[in-house]
């Protein structure tokens, strides 16, 4: 095995994954807030419904077809760049992630035919119901994703039959508490990111007094919906946090940037974590909440990272970085979707233009949030691709060389930087054209 | 169950050698196409269908990987370059597709892309096709070809020969589905078309029998295997007659069977092998419980519902082809 070679099939991987989870995480929500739109629009009959489920469908077209797209290379880079990965868990990850197609794409794509070109064919419940079923599809999506990627964090439900991991209770592997934390986690994060890109295009049209019936009605539904969903998702990232303080144990030490056991423990706020040394530099601790946070308790024995052989351990900055962006995300959207939630009950929203400002300038926080969570799952994860069972070193495609995963890798990013480079002189509806210029 | 999963992956493959063939074979004729109204109206052709017709290629991947992981593992390893070169020839394509309309300077420059997307996508699929009836180097059950096992000049004849099917089934598509000019260019090339695919899958198929003795005999001892060529032959037959007598609907059809009764004639020259000489059907199937949980989950009910909406989709987008715009 080649380390270049390996390097670069993660560095591509990695780079595939971030360009591709973008999309999804903001087609769930937008498929969701479609659905909602053409309920509202069937009930009440206000044209505004209609015309912002218009402009929000255009949107959700480019999404999904640049999540197809990303989708289609992530499917075959585990062929191409981690054939051993692909044979030895093929058994468990190929029929989870073939649900994904058959369940998800399924519905998806068939309805999607019937909102882009079906609104005078079919009958209007019809139409609603097409809407419903291809948020059900991206939700069905994402479960199936999420199954999968939970199994790679917590394998269970397998046998070891010659080097092959072999399925031996799929009750087990779909219906456990990691994935029945994780998918809510996800769906609530996709959720927020859909609301918050609704607020903030609201919010610019209400800044530049453009279409006001429409513009209105944007960050009303958007952060009503952020300021209940926010709490809950902390709820959630608890319940995250329970599975990896339990079953990775050197993930979370990592993220906790804690390197000897302490009893009970502190909570390390901000500091530099420094591998060399084992030790945190410029630390900000509080005595006594890391025990409160990893089980509930006053005097509890938390692990450090040095319990753990040094190839065992993930590395530490970048779960630890990530993971307090995350969170940091997470409390401003917080405090964005309260303040103008309250402020909108209040019919002050429209006047107060810096609180306008914020909601705008605040869209690319839940992408953020979502990159930097999965950033903290997956690089804490390492140095193992299946937790405990396969290393990622292990896992590459033997007798890939350095020339061609270069090759590879440079073509693709090549061809996404001009990608990028193009949508910022595409001509989309306009403020539709920041969440995508900017990510996509 | 074994064999279930066969059947479906091999309707699967042949649902996107068909469909994507013809889009494709649409993208590599656009490029000889002189007037910019009649490439529009090409590109309206295949803009409902294109994006359904690609994920059949997801779903012959997934399949793959969950039901045969051996194989999986194996191929898209083995041909790492073609297939980087093949996905990114179908994401060029598809960036271009949306582009060119929203485009007006730069239009020149992303008909050249779709152009290069489709003929280096094509390309590459067909030196696959080729490289694995060549057959790959093996040992200990581990391919041991490196990087550029695939690259032998009989592999790039095939990469040749399948662009040149995929334009016939394009030229048929547009027979099919325009009128005026477009019709009667796509009628002058499909004898040109056909006569040289016929000929590259009969080199193809008599190189298959030289090199490899075993399959010689295969044919040699069950005669009645020949109806597959036979059929092909005979379609092609009644696509010349369609020719000469005007016919815009069949030759869509009869290109297809053709197609079919190659595969079937390639496909069981190798049987039971899923990679020639390497691995069988049986060797690369995943575990029963795999199969079986695959079967109640996706196979049984959820594959069908998927045949289905590729047919209302393909119904809904019927008939003639205006110069409407395309969609979004």
């Amino acid at each position: 095995m080649d380390p270049t070679a390996l390097f670069l099939s993660r560095i591509q991987f990695g780079f595939t994954i971030s360009f591709h989870i973008i999309f999804p995480a903001f087609t769930i929500g937008l498929a969701a807030w479609l659905t909602v739109l053409e309920a509202m629009h069937l009930r009440t009959g206000r044209p505004v419904y209609q015309s912002l489920f218009e402009f929000w469908l255009k949107i959700f077209g480019v999404a999904f077809g640049l999540g197809v797209v990303s989708g289609i290379v992530m499917a075959f880079q585990f062929g191409t760049n981690w054939s051993v990965l692909s044979k030895m868990s093929g058994p468990i990850q190929g029929p989870l992630l073939s649900f994904e197609t058959f369940w998800a794409f399924t519905l998806e794509a068939g309805f999607f035919g019937v909102l882009i070109f079906g609104r005078k064919r079919v009958p209007p419940w019809f139409y609603l119901f097409s809407t419903a079923m291809v948020a059900l599809g991206t939700t069905l999506s994402a479960f199936w994703i999420m199954t999968n990627n939970s199994w790679m964090q917590v394998p269970v439900g397998y046998v070891v039959q010659n080097s092959d991991f072999v399925p031996n209770d799929w009750t087990k592997i779909i219906f456990n508490s990691v994935v029945w934390s994780r998918f809510p986690h996800m769906v609530l994060a996709a959720y927020l990111t859909g609301a918050f890109c609704v607020a903030a295009t609201g919010a610019w049209y209400l800044l530049r007094g453009e279409y006001r019936a429409e513009a209105r009605v944007m960050p009303r539904m958007g952060l009503g919906l952020a300021a209940v969903l926010i709490p809950i998702q902390l709820v959630f990232g608890h319940f995250v946090g329970d599975y990896v303080h339990d079953y990775q144990p050197a993930k979370f030490a990592a993220i906790e940037g804690r390197w000897h056991d302490e009893q009970p423990a502190g909570e390390v706020l901000f500091a530099l974590p420094d591998p060399a040394s084992e030790t945190n530099r410029y630390e900000i601790k509080i005595p006594i909440l890391g025990s409160i946070i990893g089980s509930m308790s006053l005097t509890s024995k938390e692990v450090g990272l040095t319990d753990f052989p040094p190839q065992d351990r993930p590395p530490v900055l970048i779960p630890f970085a990530t993971f307090r962006i995350m969170v940091g995300c997470g409390l401003i959207m917080l405090a964005i979707a309260w303040l103008g939630s309250y402020l909108s009950v209040r019919h002050r929203l429209e006047r107060s233009r810096f609180v306008l400002w914020s909601i705008f300038l605040s869209f690319p926080l839940p992408f953020i949030a979502i990159l930097t969570g999965w950033y903290t799952a997956e690089v804490g994860r390492q140095p193992w691709v299946v937790y405990g069972l396969l290393r990622t070193a292990d896992a590459v495609t033997p007798f890939l060389t350095a020339p061609a995963a270069r090759s590879s890798c440079s073509a693709q990013f090549t061809c996404s930087s001009v990608h990028l480079f193009l949508r910022h002189l595409l001509h989309l509806p306009a403020p539709a054209r920041w969440p995508l210029t900017i990510f996509g | 169950m074994v064999m279930f999963w066969v059947s479906l992956l091999v309707i699967s493959i042949l649902l996107y050698l068909l469909l994507d063939g013809f889009d494709l074979g649409v993208g590599m004729l656009f490029g000889l196409t002189r007037s910019a109204d009649n490439r529009s109206i090409m590109l309206n052709t295949v803009a409902p269908v294109w994006d359904g017709n690609e994920t059949w290629l997801v779903v012959t991947g997934v399949i793959l990987w969950g039901a045969f992981p051996i194989v999986y593992a194996t191929l898209p390893s083995a041909f790492y370059l073609p297939v980087i070169i093949m996905l990114l020839g179908l994401i060029l394509r598809g960036v271009s597709f949306e582009y060119r309309n929203k485009a007006q300077r730069s239009r020149w420059l992303w008909e050249v892309c779709f152009t290069a997307g489709s003929l280096a996508a094509s390309f590459m699929q067909g030196v696959m096709v080729g490289a694995l009836v060549e057959g790959l180097r093996f040992t200990n059950g581990q391919y041991s070809g490196g990087v550029f096992g695939w690259f032998t000049p009989f592999a790039l004849l095939c990469g040749v020969g399948l662009c040149l099917g995929y334009a016939l089934l394009g030229a048929c598509w547009l027979v099919r589905k325009c009128e005026g000019l477009i019709r009667d260019t796509a009628r002058r090339q499909i004898p040109i078309l056909t006569v040289t695919v016929l000929a590259f899958l009969v080199v193809v198929f008599i190189y298959a029998l030289v090199e490899n003795l075993p399959i010689m005999h295969r044919w040699i001892d069950r005669p009645y295997l020949f109806i597959f060529p036979a059929t092909g032959a005979v379609a092609a037959l009644v696509l010349a007659s369609n020719i000469l007598h005007h016919n815009d609907y069949w030759p869509f059809y009869m290109v297809t069977l053709i197609f079919m009764s190659a595969f079937g004639t390639l496909a069981l020259s190798f049987w039971p092998h899923m990679i020639p000489f390497a691995i069988t059907i049986n060797e690369g199937a995943a575990p029963p419980s795999t199969l079986t949980f695959m079967f109640w989950g996706e196979g049984l009910f959820v594959y069908p519902l998927m045949l289905l909406y590729a047919v209302v989709g393909y119904r809904i987008f019927r008939g003639k082809v205006g110069s409407m715009p395309g969609h979004y």
